[in-house]
């Protein structure tokens, strides 16, 4: 168990270097779609709601906590990759528009 | 058997594919031209995430599909009718959704593993962790929400009572959470860490004067992927850590470029209460200096033989829903051959990039969006600088008297250009509630009026030209 949850900080403490290192090449202009984006990243809690709900079995409570996990979580996936599609499709070049 | 043990590989496999999809569609927003297919990467990597959980056995399709059906139905809506000045309102909105979310996938998995034993000490921590962010980032954006939106005083509440209720209720959930960690498991003790939690994600931001949402926003964001991150610790999945982590840098990022935006550090914005009030109510109308008025006709005789043109909007542009009209100005100059750009400050909108996102809408193409840096070494080589609806990123005592409540934050220097032309109602005063020596000085013309009637007053003219 105290392997796995090592595992876990290597792991996170990597992924932010990697973030920090991609987050600063994108540029001010595209400040709002990388909030409304990342964001739409951040409800990869989806996954974890979808657990919950299976590990549930019988705990009636538990599975009634899964169930607005997933809601809350599928709303800030779909809406924020769609969001962020609908602002990315405004930004055009000179010679497109 | 061995269908399951090749799942227990694939499964995992699945989680790493949709971790480089994420990393890769987050290095293609780089480039505007590139971005809309990174988005749509990232949401390939979440859908695979997605179908890779459903491999694993056990679970309750029924529940599942109502959930995302509802879910996906109410984001849909959402994403497709939201008014493109509403982005930080909605931002906020799903922020707190992902921290309820994760903090939600922290309780039932407390409650899955309370009854049986007591906890393990990782898990427990792991737990704790993922409830108390969860819950902060929860109710925390809800408030930034209500501030966005008017439900909630934008006023900063300054008051030592909320500081030290914040710290008395962040010992209390600590306390609890050590205790429910080392001693014993116990539901109630549980439920009281996240109502304390709950509490202190609202004290966290009441405090915050409305004009500091976007950095607040940028926070909650960063907490946001946190909370995903630890519940990728409670459920020891990696998609979730390296995806939590990612997000939770880009919040970081921006909350620290906003606050360099502003010069101002994190803690000043988060503990100082700015804006508070009228209480450093400016001179505006000074006796002994004149600001000099500008008419349409002689704007457009300026701007039509000009060579090089920027324009700085502010948020005061996207209020009179003047976009539109500074764009067909802008195309109209560019007609008669004069370079022009706009120059966006990183704090003009009401988050980060904001500004950019309603000049896109308004079909300004992205090359003729810069920033301040692009411009400001060069201004004395442009002819006019047209300010509308700004005012405190263009004023001139920030780079000029450290001592200004905004002294040191950086500025577009439109008061080197040769000619400065600032749209605006009046010469009242900015956010920070100081005045601004810019619409006195030589080479500086006053148009009062509308920003959207100025600007279609002033493209008549340059027709006529």
């Amino acid at each position: 168990m105290e392997g796995t949850l090592l595992i876990g900080l290597y792991v996170f403490v990597l992924a932010m270097f990697v973030g920090f290192e991609l987050i600063t090449k994108v540029p001010p202009t595209l400040h709002t779609p990388l909030m409304s984006g990342s964001n739409a990243i951040s409800g990869i809690s989806i996954v974890g709601a979808l657990l919950v709900i299976g590990r549930a079995g019988d705990a009636v409570l538990m599975r009634w906590i899964g169930l607005a996990a997933l809601i809350l979580a599928t709303i800030n996936v779909v809406g924020g990759f769609l969001v962020t599609d609908r602002m990315l499709q405004m930004f055009k070049s000179r010679d497109a528009s | 058997m061995e269908i399951s043990g090749g799942l227990t590989t694939i499964i995992p496999l699945a989680y790493l594919a949709s971790a480089v999809l994420f990393i890769l569609g987050i290095k293609r927003l780089s480039h505007p031209d590139t971005a809309a297919g990174g988005n749509r990467l990232a949401a390939v990597g979440m859908l695979l995430a997605v179908i890779a959980t459903l491999l694993e056995r056990g679970l309750d399709y029924t529940w599942i599909i109502a959930g995302v059906a509802a879910g996906g139905l109410i984001g849909a809506i959402m994403a497709r009718t939201v008014k493109m000045t509403a982005m930080p309102e909605m931002v906020a909105v799903f922020n707190g959704f992902g921290g309820a979310a994760s903090g939600l996938v922290a309780v039932g998995e407390y409650l899955r593993v309370s009854g049986a034993e007591t906890l393990a000490i990782d898990s427990g921590v792991s737990i704790m962790a993922g409830t108390l962010i969860g819950a902060v980032t929860f109710s925390g954006s809800m408030i930034a929400f209500g501030k966005l939106q008017g439900f909630v005083t934008g006023n900063a509440i300054s008051n030592p009572l909320v500081k030290f209720s914040a710290g008395f209720l962040l010992a209390v959930a600590l306390g609890l959470a050590v205790y429910l960690i080392g001693f014993e498991s116990n539901l109630l003790f549980y439920w009281g860490l996240i109502a304390a939690a709950l509490v202190l994600g609202i004290l966290f931001v009441i405090p915050i004067g409305g004009a500091d949402m976007p950095v607040v926003v940028a926070l909650l964001n960063s907490y946001s992927g946190l909370a995903a991150a630890s519940a990728g610790f409670v459920l020891e999945n990696n998609a979730l850590i390296i995806s939590g982590a990612l997000v939770g840098a880009s919040g970081l990022i921006l909350t620290g470029i906003m606050c360099r935006a502003m010069n101002r550090s994190l803690a000043n914005v988060l503990f100082s209460a700015f804006g508070t009030g009228a209480a450093t109510a400016g001179r505006a109308a000074d006796g002994d200096r004149v600001a000099t008025p500008i008419e349409a006709e002689d704007s457009a005789m300026v701007l039509g033989y000009a060579s090089r043109v920027i324009f700085v909007p502010g948020y005061g542009l996207a209020v009179a829903q003047a976009q539109h009209r500074i764009r067909e100005l802008a195309d109209l100059l560019t007609e008669r051959g004069v370079a022009v750009r706009y120059c966006v400050h990183p704090v003009a909108g009401r988050m980060p990039g904001h500004m950019n996102v309603l000049l896109a809408e308004a079909n300004v193409p992205y090359e003729q969006l810069c920033e301040p840096e692009d411009v400001n070494p060069d201004m004395e080589n442009i002819d006019v600088a047209v300010v509308v609806g700004a005012n405190d990123v263009v004023n001139p005592l920030a780079r000029d008297d450290p001592s200004s409540p905004i002294g040191g934050m950086p500025i577009i220097e439109t008061d080197r250009a040769k000619t400065c032309i600032v749209i605006k109602r009046s010469l009242s005063v900015g956010y920070a509630g100081i005045d601004n020596p810019l619409f006195y000085l030589r080479n500086n013309r006053m148009f009062f009026g509308d920003a959207a009637d100025a600007l279609a007053r002033i493209t008549e003219e340059v027709k006529q030209l």
